[in-house]
């Protein structure tokens, strides 16, 4: 059993909030849909095979986007792509996430000025969780983009009304009730949104 | 193994003068001009004749000359037996670039000249198969010529930054 | 070098007689693509079938057309076109941007010292050594053997190690420059690379018992997708797709660039060994013996190459070619790369077009899919060996 052995030898009783285990379930098991756009797609297989080993956080490709929880937009999306990948994002189940690897799929990259056919950032089609920058980057900079999404699905809740990424307060109101609550944005969560202005506001909305 | 001014001499006793003419380049390579009209011909006549036996059509451009308001597609033949190269070149009017196909010929040129038409809106006449290859099919205007203004948006999505 | 001396084949796409066994079905239209796992990229294919029997494919390109003739001539700088010369085939950038410096040399009239020749051709074909095992790998895993391509991304990511040190990137380089290299190679470049072929010598005989020899590769590769030889001429197929149909054609020995003419090393063809000869296995195989004898050609660089030499000394400062053409060729891992520059004396390029060899290699799938099984589909896909990057530019 690895670190959990004789460690619980007493009793096999963790307490953990559900919304915790959940998505600490989640996280673990980030299944990815393989395709492949452009040059990106070559460091994306390299960081699934031997030397960076995708496989050690649960990440694993699946070829149906019925079965994947991340869309990894892994290259230059064009303007005949677009269309393609917006479909294809709509038929992946929720929750969904999307990681846009490299320049090329963030803001267009190379290509933002003369490419007439390139679709300047995939953000204009499908919301992106997670930016990873790079022409192309390397394996590295892809595990960590998924390391920020594994942090993001952490702090996601099951509660509806509440945004995550706002501070929460509980009240107790005696017996069962509690009254979970966001409280007002604070100036660093301001400048936060300012930063991200792109992340699914539907989902936020929704609140998982 | 026939150098350019070989192969010319050969055509023009083939075609007649008026047709060929040849162009030679001072620092690269000369090339070889053709009317549109005899393109096709002269293809046929390239490949099969002996001792020429152009089997290979290594390359076809378009090019659009903006000053002289031309446009031009350019050949590059190659022979596997005798080894010798060729660059042919269409000149033609920018209003009426519109010239035989060789796909019958070279297979190869079967997707050049759809690249041709969709860069540059060059029409080859009894192409098997006469439509846009990289660009959408619904995309509006030829983006390799000089002029070109971008559209400014795509099904919806926009197309400049 | 074969003798093509009768008239052009008649090429026609007709179903063989012998397909199916007289059941007719109704026939289905499917979709394979853009984001099919085996279409190595976004390819997009249009099937008609009759059964599970392919009677009809068609192509669709242009999902990754990013625009490279046009970004060339809109640079106004011919230096700033390398970075898009990579672009184009990713997993063989070396040799595009190799092709491109050679191009705009003959243009210009440069010569480079030998140093930088020979650092060139070892590089060169390094690259063409990490873009077949890539090829090899990604062919195995459409088939599905998943092991073999873990096998050659380790020795792939010894190759790239290489590149990165002299580089600083793994994967798109901007290393060859026009008269030159961006710098030098460090101080351990020949004992790396040194170690890297003696070391990666046995894992080509690893990689032949693992895959090549393997009775279920055999059988669902050999004779499938067969590419005679004079089609394939009149298609201009080139590279390993080529050669695997018996034509002995290799731009490095037959029109020597570089300094490709000092070494010693053979053109592998393909023999029909496992079964027709011009089947999906014989493509294959002869990727996997060229690495062999890229190794050699590396082999004999490292003796020979010279110690001291600046690379950069015949860089010109201002890249201004006299008005002119010309087409000029080199030999990827795929085919024959071709540059048609046209330069009006200005400092930017008036016209760049690529002979991409993955666009004309993958023209002749129709006329190779035809009565073959879907499955079969993945297969000669994979042997061909396309970079959708290229294909569509």
């Amino acid at each position: 059993m690895g670190l959990l052995d004789k460690k619980y030898q007493d009793s096999n009783i963790i307490i953990v909030s559900l919304e915790k285990a959940l998505n600490w379930a989640r996280k673990s098991s980030l299944w990815y849909m393989q395709f492949g756009l452009a040059c990106c797609a070559i460091e994306m297989m390299a960081t699934a095979a031997s030397r960076y080993d995708f496989d050690r956080f649960g990440i694993i490709p699946r070829s149906s986007p019925r079965q994947a929880d991340v869309m990894i937009v892994a290259g230059t999306v064009t303007l005949k792509m677009a269309t393609r990948i917006k479909r294809l994002y709509e038929q992946m189940s929720e929750p969904r996430y999307v990681i846009s690897m490299g320049s090329c799929s963030n803001c267009g990259g190379p290509y933002w000025e003369h490419g007439y056919h390139v679709l300047k950032g995939v953000d204009r089609v499908v919301p992106v969780d997670v930016y990873v920058p790079g022409c192309p980057p390397r394996p590295e900079a892809l595990l960590q983009g998924f390391l920020h999404l594994q942090k993001k699905i952490m702090n996601e809740t099951l509660v509806v009304g509440i945004n995550p990424d706002k501070p929460v307060v509980i009240q107790d109101k005696g017996g069962d009730q509690i009254d979970i609550a966001n409280v007002d944005e604070t100036d660093e969560h301001k400048t936060a949104q300012i930063e991200f202005p792109q992340q699914d506001v539907k989902r936020k909305k929704e609140g998982a | 193994m026939k150098t350019t001014e070989e192969l010319h001499r050969l055509l023009s006793a083939q075609f007649g003068d008026e047709t060929c003419e040849l162009k030679p380049d001072e620092k690269v390579e000369p090339w070889i001009v053709v009317k549109p009209e005899v393109i096709r011909d002269v293809a046929k006549f390239l490949r099969d004749e002996d001792g020429l036996r152009f089997d290979c059509l290594m390359c076809l451009s378009g090019v659009h000359y903006q000053k002289e308001n031309e446009l031009g597609v350019t050949y590059h033949l190659f022979s596997t037996s005798e080894k010798h190269k060729l660059a042919l070149k269409v000149i033609m009017p920018e209003d009426n670039a519109q010239l035989p196909s060789v796909e019958q010929i070279w297979k190869t040129a079967d997707w050049y000249e759809r690249e041709a038409f969709d860069m540059f809106g060059i029409r080859f006449d009894g192409h098997p198969d006469p439509r846009r290859i990289l660009c959408p099919d619904d995309w509006e205007g030829h983006p390799l010529r000089k002029d070109y203004q971008v559209q400014e948006f795509y099904r919806g999505m926009k197309v400049e930054y | 070098m074969t003798d093509v001396k009768e008239k052009g084949p008649e090429v026609t796409l007709t179903l063989p007689a012998d397909t199916g066994n007289g059941l007719k079905t109704q026939e289905m239209i499917i979709n394979m693509g853009p984001q099919h796992p085996s279409t190595h990229g976004v390819l997009r294919m249009e099937l008609t079938l009759n059964g599970e029997i392919v009677t009809k494919a068609i192509p669709h390109i242009g999902y990754l057309h990013r625009c490279f003739e046009k970004h060339s001539e809109a640079m106004n700088d011919y230096a700033k076109v390398i970075p898009y010369v990579d672009r184009m085939d990713y997993v063989a950038a070396m040799n595009n941007e190799l092709g491109y410096a050679i191009a705009m040399e003959r243009l210009m009239d440069i010569r480079v010292n030998d140093r930088v020749e020979y650092i060139r051709v070892i590089m060169a074909e390094l690259q063409r050594v990490a873009s077949h095992l890539l090829a090899i790998g990604t062919f195995g895993l459409d088939i599905g053997a998943f092991t073999p391509f873990l096998y050659c991304f380790i020795e792939r990511e010894k190759i790239l190690d290489i590149f990165e040190k002299a580089s600083g990137a793994r994967l798109l380089y901007n290393y060859i420059w026009i008269g030159g290299l961006m710098n030098d190679v460090p101080a351990d470049f020949k004992s790396d690379t040194a170690a890297f072929v003696k070391s990666f010598r046995p894992k080509i005989k690893e990689l032949n018992d693992l895959l090549s020899m393997n009775r279920i590769f055999i059988d669902r590769t050999a004779n499938i997708g067969v590419l005679p030889e004079k089609v394939a001429i009149n298609y201009g197929v080139s590279g390993p797709s080529l050669r695997g149909s018996g034509v002995k054609w290799d731009l490095r020995r037959d029109d020597p660039y570089s300094i490709y003419d000092r070494f010693e090393f053979d053109v592998i063809v393909g023999k029909g060994e496992m079964g027709t000869l011009g089947d999906c296995w014989d493509r294959y195989i002869v990727r996997v013996w060229e690495m062999e004898e890229s190794l050699k050609i590396i082999e004999q660089a490292l003796d020979s190459m010279p110690d001291d030499g600046d690379v950069q000394e015949a860089i010109p400062k201002k890249i201004r070619p006299p008005a002119g053409e010309i087409y000029c060729r080199t030999e990827t891992p795929r085919g024959e790369l071709g540059y048609y520059i046209i330069s009006d004396k200005s400092t930017s390029p008036y016209r760049i077009k690529a002979r991409a060899p993955s666009f004309v290699n993958l023209s002749v799938l129709p006329a190779i899919s035809i009565g073959a099984m879907v499955a079969d589909m993945v297969a000669i896909i994979g042997s061909i060996d396309i970079v959708l990057g290229e294909v569509d530019r």
